[in-house]
């Protein structure tokens, strides 16, 4: 464990260098000796031209490859044939090589694994799906050293376990009959799981790490941070190399378009995000790295991966979300250990300002809040079953004790694995339909084999945990000469892709920014959105499209609440965030680090409340529509609800003041834990969120196809839809193997409910209620979301009336 | 710089109540006879006691596991056949027409479940059926009760699987599966929906697992020269939307 910039990578092949020297050399290959994983193509690529350089040097007669989806196919074949000493690879192409038929002559020379940037990896499902990979290598070789790099972390112990075979734990099955009326047994300290061992590399030079101060005061609420891009922009002036991070791809078309709106010394500064066509990412890399670049403008997408070019300042756009994260971040700068990395924080809004300022304080300790560690998904585990079948004939008993060999999966009880098996042979339906088509057969020796090639074929199609949601590509339509808003459907170039479920809520003439464009839509053309360039001067009018949004972090929301309730913190904040707090605490009231404020308030005719949790949007939105709920129930009559990082806003056609002074227990019931319990679970089977995340649960589970980029897209009538299936089954087997995948996803992925719950145990006894006859400072930050957001609980009825309604003012008038 | 996104919900739900009231099931008129547009997506003739449901594709679940190994839940049968002893059961019809590609393929009624062809049975029960020809399951009804009909005429209208090209006045098919698309303020309504230009009528597919092909797709414009309106499927009950409120896929 290193902090970034230390030279992990090199190091972690240093064992493996010694090794291979020291052997003698052959004249024909000795085996796969080292396996490097990377989570990005481009990473492996490279590693392995860095690592030519000392291998050249050293002159040792040592064959390095990578192979990666790009790899052509014959030399796919050669390198199993005639495996190379150090092969560099990602974690899929690994799924698919463990489930070769020549797996196990492959591996068994395998020495040495090393997994790199592992604390990015073992947060998602590519981890669950890496840490089964793992243990079928440790099968493959026994003795197999594992090695993991990785940025510093919360709790490195867990990094420590997911590198080495988790056996059952020694300690637990002691009987706890006490003898002789000595001690209990069971008092013993329980023996720790096993666990790799750890090398920290101490941080070099401290940050150098600053919130930006325009002087300008900032809006309460709104993300772009307008107000900041000249002081930015006169940054890049003053440096080589600028990296702007930014929270979403809206705001980097954003962020993008304003400076060079001002770039009137016309600095070459790129744009870079997920959405944008894959050649013109390579090229703004390419120009990155030749250093011909001052400035790129990018999202996550380059959270990771290559040193590329010379960095000395990292800008981070809006709100820092986590601690780690943002170290992360801030890493991008001056990659070199014994040079302070240089970055500014700048806050968009002034609720911004106290999460910068609570992220400033988190660096300076070295706090760190990577997640937790991750429970082994099902859908993941379906996959590997399959493959693990398709390699070989596999005995049910060795699997299962392999498979709880990974950290994820180490507490997986045998019916549950079972069940995963019997998911995968026939689907795990209780009607058992599909026994003679079955995809896995046992056979009278007691191993399962899989069916036939196409079956094997199938998970090769299919193999990752990666869901790319299906895309249209947006291409530039050239206007027709002399006929204003005719089009010609083709011709223009392509801009890149947008999620096909946000081209499907556009209509012709709907103005969007896109690739650092204000782009006007077109209209649709078989798989493509057209598209032509607004004029001048054109606001986007749709908000945003789908990108990953984070939310803010236990630990620095915790942070920001102790910020808050303590009056001496705020002579470190910035004049204009202390004045605030001085007014609401002087309007209203500021509540303890641990409680949860809540307002009401008339306002225009309806009445409002507003509760400021700071726990994430993610939480916050699935809590607004369980309160919805509730308030429903108690006849409050909710008529919407919006939802921020920080707070939610919900307006009612009845008056909650008046409610709670009659009831003063009604606030406390109407936020009790137990609207996790039939409420949670009636909305969560029709929220659009669970039906994407069961879609994708399906796609990695195998029971739906992928589709693939460049595929002919099939007419609807012909494709199931997810949502059909997803009805269908929770209707008739709401335990599904599927079902229950999905909503272990929901518990800490796009719903947060796991979050939620922690937040309604902290609160008990402890809300705040201030009853007011006008809008709060506070309060004022959450209401501004109103209108910016999509209104949440507005129901399809309600869009088909209003359509309908056109209809009859057509017959009418 | 977003540009707030104006909406007045209450403007909306007070709209969609007065609707509400103007009744829930729209009553309308073709070649003479009149036509309950049901929110099941079943079409109620109460004068001759008939109920006309389309596209069932009973076993489309087991067909994909035959054919291509994907073990969708194999529930989509007893699933349809539950919506429709709904609609059966409130209507109590005389006569209950499936309009063609009841079954997914022609073996689908081999495939079936005991449990689910019982259920196929106690519908039947009492009443008269008929299995109109499809282009999936054409000349199936072996075993599966019922008779067995190219197609039917009834009143002034006629019934048939495929939409014919020279629209004879008070046709009513099936098999196009037309859904309707509305997008409004960001967001996208998609619903599966009668189709109808006073001449003649294509029925929404009634199949759990059926798809939808989008109304705007050119298929339609040769069978709807003079334009249309869909009624779509809501939740809480059927909506009338003129063609121009309808967005393309």
């Amino acid at each position: 464990m290193a902090p970034t910039g230390a030279g992990k990578t090199l190091a972690g092949f240093l064992p493996s260098l010694t090794a291979l020297a020291e052997r003698p050399p052959a004249k024909q290959s000795r085996g796969l000796h080292t396996l490097y994983i990377s989570p990005l193509k481009a990473l492996a690529v490279d590693i392995a031209r860095n690592l030519e350089a000392p291998i050249a040097e050293m002159g040792l007669s040592v064959r390095v490859e990578t192979r990666t989806g790009d790899t052509p196919s014959h030399k796919r074949t050669r390198q199993i044939e005639r495996p190379p000493d150090i092969l560099l690879t990602t974690p899929e192409q690994l799924a698919l090589l463990i489930a070769h038929r020549e797996a196990a002559d492959l591996f068994a020379t395998l020495r040495c694994v090393v997994l790199d940037e592992l604390h990015a990896l073992v947060t998602s499902k590519r981890g669950d799906l890496l840490s089964l990979a793992l243990a079928r290598l440790h099968r493959l070789s026994p003795g197999l050293v594992a090695i993991g790099l990785s940025a510093t972390v919360r709790e490195p112990d867990e990094l420590r376990r997911y590198l080495v075979p988790q056996g059952p734990l020694p300690g637990t099955t002691t009987d706890a009959v006490a003898v002789d009326g000595g001690p209990s047994r069971a008092s013993e300290t329980p023996a720790l799981p096993p666990m790799a061992d750890l090398v920290v590399v101490k941080g070099g030079a401290a940050p150098d790490l600053h919130m930006l101060e325009t002087g300008l005061t900032l809006p309460l609420a709104g993300h772009t941070a307008w107000q900041a891009m000249p002081a930015i922009y006169d940054l890049i002036g003053r440096h080589r190399t600028v990296l702007v991070f930014v929270n979403t791809r809206l705001q980097a078309e954003y962020t993008f378009q304003e400076l060079w709106r001002i770039n009137e010394e016309s600095y070459p500064i790129a744009l870079h995000h997920g959405s944008l066509d894959a050649s013109q990412r390579r090229r703004v890399e390419a120009a990155m790295a030749a250093g011909q670049l001052r400035a790129i403008v990018c999202t996550a997408t380059l959270d990771l991966g290559i040193d590329w070019g010379d960095v000395d300042l990292v800008v981070n756009i809006g709100a820092p979300k986590g601690a780690s994260r943002i170290m992360q971040r801030i890493g991008r700068a001056n990659h070199r250990m014994d040079e302070p990395s240089k970055a500014y924080l700048v806050p968009a809004n002034r609720f911004e300002m106290l999460e910068c300022r609570a992220a400033l304080d988190a660096v300076e300790e070295a706090a760190q809040d990577t997640p937790d560690a991750r429970l082994g998904a099902p859908d993941v585990l379906a996959q590997h079953v399959l493959g693990m079948a398709c390699a070989d004939a596999f005995d049910p008993l060795a699997l299962y004790a392999e498979i709880v060999s990974a950290a994820p999966y180490a507490t997986l009880s045998w019916e549950d694995f079972e069940a995963v098996v019997d998911y995968v042979a026939t689907g795990g339906y209780a009607l058992r339909a599909y026994e003679r088509f079955a995809k896995i057969q046992r056979g009278p020796d007691g191993l399962w084999r899989v069916r036939d090639a196409r079956t094997a074929q199938q998970y090769r199609m299919n193999v990752g945990t990666i869901v790319e949601s299906a895309k249209v590509k947006v291409r530039l339509a050239r206007g027709v000469r002399g006929k204003p808003g005719a089009i010609l459907p083709k011709g223009g170039r392509v801009l890149g892709e947008i999620e096909e479920d946000f081209a499907d809520t556009l209509t012709p003439g709907d103005t969007f920014l896109f690739a650092g464009e204000v782009l006007r839509f077109e209209g649709l053309a078989e798989d493509e959105a057209l598209a032509t360039r607004a004029g001048p001067g054109t606001d986007p009018a749709i908000p945003s499209y789908a990108g990953a949004k984070f939310p803010i972090s236990t630990f620095l929301a915790a942070r920001v609440r102790a910020i808050i309730a303590d009056p001496f913190e705020w002579d470190r904040l910035p004049k204009q965030v202390a004045d605030y707090l001085v007014q609401q605490r002087s309007r209203s009231l500021l509540p303890g680090a641990t409680d949860l404020l809540v307002e009401t308030f008339p306002r225009a005719g309806r009445h409002y409340l507003t509760a400021f949790p700071f726990e994430g949007r993610l939480a916050h939105q699935t809590l607004g529509m369980l309160l919805t709920r509730r308030l429903e129930r108690a006849r409050m009559r909710p008529l919407g609800f919006a939802a921020n990082d920080y707070g939610i806003a919900i307006w009612l056609t009845r008056d909650l003041s008046e409610r709670i002074a009659l009831e003063p227990d009604f606030l406390e019931a109407l936020f009790a834990q137990d609207m996790l319990g039939d409420d949670l679970e009636a909305w969560l089977d029709e929220s659009a969120m669970m039906k994407r995340t069961f879609r994708q649960c399906a796609v990695i589970a195998g029971l739906i196809e992928r589709r693939y980029p460049g595929q002919a897209k099939t007419g609807r009538q012909v494709t199931i839809s997810t949502d059909l299936v997803y009805d269908v089954l929770r209707k008739h087997q709401p335990d599904h193997l599927l079902l229950r995948a999905a909503r272990q996803d929901a518990a800490t992925g796009l719903l947060d409910v796991k979050r939620l719950g922690v937040m309604l145990r902290r609160i008990q006894g402890r809300i705040i209620h201030k009853a007011l006859d006008r809008v709060s400072p506070l309060s004022v930050s959450v209401m501004l979301e109103i209108g910016r957001e999509r209104v949440y609980g507005e129901g399809a009825d309600e869009i088909l009336a209003e359509a309908e309604a056109q209809l009859l003012e057509e017959a009418l008038g | 710089m977003a540009r707030p996104i104006s909406q007045d919900e209450d403007a909306v739900l007070a709209l969609s109540a007065r609707l509400e009231k103007a009744g829930k099931a729209p009553g309308l008129t073709l070649a003479g006879e009149t036509l309950t547009l049901d929110l099941c997506g079943g079409l109620w003739l109460a004068e001759h006691r008939t109920l006309i449901v389309s596209d069932l594709h009973l076993e489309k679940g087991s067909a994909y596991a035959a054919r291509s190994g994907q073990f969708l839940p194999p529930y989509d049968t007893r699933e349809t056949l539950a919506c429709l002893h709904e609609a059966v059961a409130r209507f109590d019809p005389a006569c209950v027409v499936a309009l063609g590609d009841s079954f997914h393929d022609a073996r689908g009624p081999e495939r079936m479940e005991p449990g689910d062809r019982a259920m196929v049975a106690a519908l039947q029960e009492g009443r008269d059926w008929v299995w109109i020809a499809g282009n999936h399951d054409h000349a199936v009804s072996e075993g599966v009760g019922g008779r067995y009909a190219e197609t039917m005429r009834l009143g002034g209208l006629t019934l048939r699987h495929e939409p014919s090209a020279d629209a004879p006045q008070g046709e009513i098919a099936g098999h196009l599966h037309p859904c309707g698309k509305v997008t409004m303020r960001g967001r996208a309504v998609r619903r599966r929906c009668f189709v109808t230009d006073g001449l003649r009528l294509i029925m929404p597919a009634f199949g759990a697992y059926a798809g939808g092909l989008n109304v705007r797709n050119p298929v339609y414009e040769p069978l709807f020269p003079a334009g249309f309106i869909a009624h779509l499927l809501g939740d809480g009950r059927v909506f009338a939307i003129g063609k121009a409120m309808l967005a393309k896929d």
